[in-house]
């Protein structure tokens, strides 16, 4: 098939729309970039660690609304005069609206707490707080979502690493599950350096990243493999660079819409899903540059060659129909 | 090239279209405010109860805009929610004792529709408001209450058979029988092997003891057992707080969600799910009559069966429903009528014993009582009322002597005795539970999220779709159609399995809007690049099509990996959130290759020289 596209066909420059970059020689360059941040990530996550939302850690959230501004400082006051350790109080999206942090206490569960809360949040009768929504989390429940989501993310890890290998190689599986591995550090990073909440959701969209980055991974694999087979000459490195650049539109062009879908949820979605969404914008922004550079790169440093991605016959039959 | 798909390709894809349009319509039709009547225990629900209200609202001027009756409950719909809230007093007010009546959104879909089945999606907590509850069932006090129960099981047993014994005593994880001497011990090791099961005994030879454990699988059993026993009062009590659509599930080995959709007040809910129910079996006065005041003879109480006649029953107590250890409905084995059977503790079987030894012939009643609390408001001022409510639930005549187990007979259907032995069993809990997650949403946010995730979406559809238009042309507006099936097809599948969509579920529907487009991305992609390298449009399109496919298929099963293990972890939104992307995932998988193929191959295919504006 496609017998056009050779390593040296003089078209291929002249024709508009297919880039020609060397993303394979600046792969130390990007190499070095993405160690130097991983780095930068974990020690930022070993220092300052996730600001874990009460999903996590257990406690109470309060948001209320209030008629008029409210005081946030005065809040806090009260509620510390109540017994509260160390509560935060925040407004978020306007004035009126508050949002109140409580650290778990013992013996205190949900409607006796609301009640106390809300008490104090009234205080002051000129300015009523109307309760738009409490969650109370038991820190057992929180230490058991923190087994649950390291073997999600596990299992999820495993998972591809296997699906990978069988479908390609395993130098490809492990490239793959380290250039994810690397965007996950990435998000962490970014949520531990900024100390956003990180709460369920953003675990979610943690995970779909990792679905999200393979995806991009593979279709650049899928092609690398597919040039192995029909450019009989050409080092890996040549063939690699090719590959990136015959796919370098489909993945700027999905990266950019899904990009576009995601920022639409960040800025129009309110403040229950922005922490997600900020997520899943970190994510493909790094996912993308992880799936053009890391993934590559590693199966090369891992040792592909042309040798590993010729044999299977059945796959072979798959691709050669007419 | 054969750019033509064979007709009954075409009229499949086309089918299931229509599904997904179909079956996503009821989403865009609304919520009547409406009001419920289900019936409480006893109570019978038909045509006559509809006309009832109907005539109750009409007399008082209330202006229902329908009214309809199904199998389980009645349902009346309004314009407005003013005259929903008037309706639902005034029922309360007039039908509360036998039914419960509870405020709901009833989808306004209309007849033909619902006639089909389709039903629009079921909303999570976090878009509807409500209150979800987690609890965690105390299983230590579970296998406690177990522990108790066989040390009482022995002690009786032992009594029974006759073999002499100094004690028997509940020690931490087991139960250790000492006794006199070797002998005792050698019979009461065999009373104990052949009349208590699920024990596992060891003889302290030095110190004349058993050490009885129970077995690793009967703990297991109890620890299921009283999940699922919380699990039904639980419901019972639900029901009895008039919830439209409760959810009421296990989680995990030993914790229950209960989701109560537009309820706000939680201490409410608490009290409810907190009430307790009893049962007591007293022997029918069949000597005396009640006296023409309607007072009871000394000895008696008048009591009121499900039908509200009186009937007199014995002061004195037989058995009360902590001592009933399990109940179970069958078939009695001889006559094959519905049966209930009760399997009583030690104490219980003795007393039931002594009391049977000399009634036979003589009729036994089962009263169940309930503690119920009411908040009304008077004045302006809300009150609680603790109510008692006492009534038989079943009268039947003693035929035998029994003690620890014994049958109910009588009974009218399978589904009564069903409910009987669910009665029994639900007396009270089977361990105690702790509230260890407690969410509320207020009704306000639930709209002003559904709000925001429809905005959010609408936007991020649009800005995409524009894209999508500008780049790809006629092949863009391929696209955009593919997108609109393929949400329209989620939007189905999610209403036909009644999944619930939570606003993070809302967000896996934008994403699904960026994920799905990029198999049309590659595909396009790929036939530009088959255009570039000189091949017709036709060689281009079937070519574009079939190298992406590979491609498009290995890139879905790595999403799907990772949006199946966000099932794993947490509940309610996050979980809403995997659900939608999974069947998006899917869906788009379909509507990408087969949808696009379809509508180029009627714009392109089998044409000569054309040219493609992609």
């Amino acid at each position: 098939m496609n017998a056009n596209t050779k390593l040296t066909d003089p078209k291929k420059e002249s024709l508009p729309g297919v880039p020609n970059i060397n993303f394979m020689g600046m792969r130390h360059i990007a190499v070095w970039a993405s160690i130097i941040l991983s780095i930068a990530s974990l020690v930022s996550l070993g220092v300052k660690g996730l600001n874990f939302a009460i999903d996590f850690t257990g406690g109470t959230v309060v948001e209320v609304k209030y008629n008029n501004p409210a005081d946030v400082n005065q809040i806090r006051l009260n509620l510390e005069a109540d017994g509260f350790k160390s509560p935060m109080v925040q407004q978020f999206g306007s004035t009126h609206d508050v949002l109140i942090r409580l650290a778990p206490q013992e013996g205190v569960s949900g409607s006796n707490l609301k009640n106390r809360v809300m008490g104090i949040l009234n205080k002051d009768p000129s300015n009523v707080a109307e309760l738009n929504r409490i969650e109370f989390v038991g820190p057992q429940v929180g230490d058991d979502l923190v087994t649950d989501s390291g073997l999600a993310l596990l299992y999820a890890s495993i998972g591809i690493l296997i699906y990978v290998a069988l479908r390609f190689e395993y130098r490809f599986a492990l490239g793959a599950i380290l250039a994810t591995l690397h965007d996950v550090v990435m998000i962490l990073g970014f949520f531990s350096v900024l100390q956003l909440e990180f709460d369920l959701s953003v675990l979610a969209a943690v995970l779909t990243i990792m679905g999200y980055s393979l995806n991009d991974t593979i279709v650049v694999f899928d092609r690398i493999r597919e040039n192995f087979r029909k450019l009989r000459r050409g080092e890996v490195v040549e063939v690699m660079n090719i590959s990136i650049n015959e796919t370098l539109s489909r993945t700027l062009m999905t990266s950019f819409l899904t990009l576009l879908s995601v920022i639409a949820m960040a800025l129009f979605g309110g403040q229950v899903i922005h922490n997600f969404a900020l997520a899943l914008i970190v994510g493909i922004v790094v996912g993308t540059y992880s799936s053009i550079y890391v993934a590559s790169a590693l199966a090369l440093k891992l040792g592909v060659s042309r040798m590993d991605l010729m044999p299977p016959e059945k796959e072979g039959a798959l691709d050669n129909r007419p | 090239m054969r750019n033509r798909y064979p007709v009954w390709k075409n009229l499949l894809i086309l089918t299931v279209l229509a599904f997904g349009i179909i079956y996503s319509l009821p989403n865009f039709y609304g919520e009547d405010p409406s009001v419920q009547l289900s019936p409480s225990r006893n109570a019978k629900i038909d045509q006559s109860v509809l006309l009832q209200i109907e005539k109750l609202l009409a007399d008082n001027g209330v202006k229902a805009k329908a009214s309809e009756l199904n199998d389980k409950r009645i349902l009346v719909r309004f314009h407005d929610t003013d005259t929903q809230i008037k309706a639902e007093e005034l029922l309360k007010s007039n039908m509360g004792n036998n039914y419960s009546v509870a405020l709901n959104l009833a989808p306004a879909t209309p007849g033909w529709l619902r006639a089909i089945g389709a039903k629009p999606m079921y909303l999570g907590l976090d878009l509807r408001g409500g209150v979800h509850f987690m609890l965690q069932v105390d299983m230590d006090a579970a296998v406690t209450q177990a522990q108790d129960r066989y040390a009482e099981d022995i002690r009786t047993n032992l009594r029974e058979a006759k073999v002499r014994y100094l004690s028997v005593e509940r020690d931490k994880a087991s139960i250790i029988v000492k006794f006199q001497d070797a002998q005792t011990l050698a019979q009461g090791r065999e009373v104990i092997k052949k009349e208590v099961r699920g024990l596992v005994l060891n003889v302290l030879e030095n110190e004349q003891a058993i050490v009885a454990t129970i077995s690793e699988q009967e703990i297991r059993e109890v620890r299921k057992f009283a999940v699922a026993q919380n699990i039904t009062i639980l419901r019972n009590r639900v029901n009895e707080l008039g919830v439209a659509e409760p959810v009421i599930q296990q989680q995990g080995e030993d914790r229950i969600v209960v989701q109560l959709p537009g309820v706000q007040d939680t201490a409410r809910a608490k009290e409810i799910l907190g009430a307790t129910a009893t049962l007591e079996f007293r022997l029918v006065d069949s000597e005396h009559v009640i006296g023409p005041d309607g007072k009871a003879p000394l000895g008696t109480r008048i009591y009121n069966d499900r039908a509200g006649r009186p009937l007199l029953l014995q002061r004195k107590i037989i058995v009360t429903g902590d001592q009933v250890v399990d109940a179970s409905s069958g078939l009695d084995q001889q006559s094959g009528s519905p049966a209930v059977f009760i399997t009583l503790n030690g104490t219980g079987a003795k007393k039931m014993a002594d009391t049977t030894k000399e009634s036979i012939g003589k009729a036994m009643a089962v009263v169940f009582i309930e503690n119920k609390s009411e908040t009304k408001e008077i004045a302006g001022q809300k009150v609680t009322t603790k109510r008692k409510v006492e009534e038989v639930i079943n009268v039947a005549t003693i035929r035998d002597r029994f003690s620890k187990r014994f049958q109910i007979t009588g009974l009218d259907s399978t589904e009564e005795a069903r409910n009987l032995a669910l009665l029994l069993r639900a007396g009270a809990l089977a361990a105690p539970m702790d509230i260890v997650e407690e969410r509320t949403v207020g009704p306000s946010l639930g709209k002003e999220n559904i709000a925001q995730g429809e905005r959010s979406f609408l936007i991020g559809f649009a800005l995409v779709a524009i894209v999508v238009l500008v780049y790809y042309k006629v092949f863009g507006i391929i696209a955009n159609l593919t997108l609109v099936f393929n949400m329209a097809l989620i939007m189905a599948i999610l209403s036909s399995f009644q999944a619930t969509l939570t606003l993070p579920g809302i967000a896996g529907f934008t994403l699904t809007v960026g994920m799905a487009v990029d198999a049309n991305v590659l595909i396009y992609e790929r036939i530009k690049e088959e255009l570039r390298n000189g091949n017709s449009p036709q060689a281009a399109i079937y070519a574009g099509f079939d190298r992406a496919f590979a491609t498009i298929f290995d890139s879905h099963i790595t999403n799907l990996l990772a949006a199946i293990m966000l099932f794993g972890i947490g509940s309610g939104p996050v979980k809403g959130f995997a659900v939608t992307l999974t069947i998006g995932i899917i869906t788009s998988l379909f509507t990408a290759v087969t949808c696009t193929r379809m509508m180029v191959n009627w714009i392109y295919g089998e044409k000569r020289g054309v040219k493609l504006w992609i």
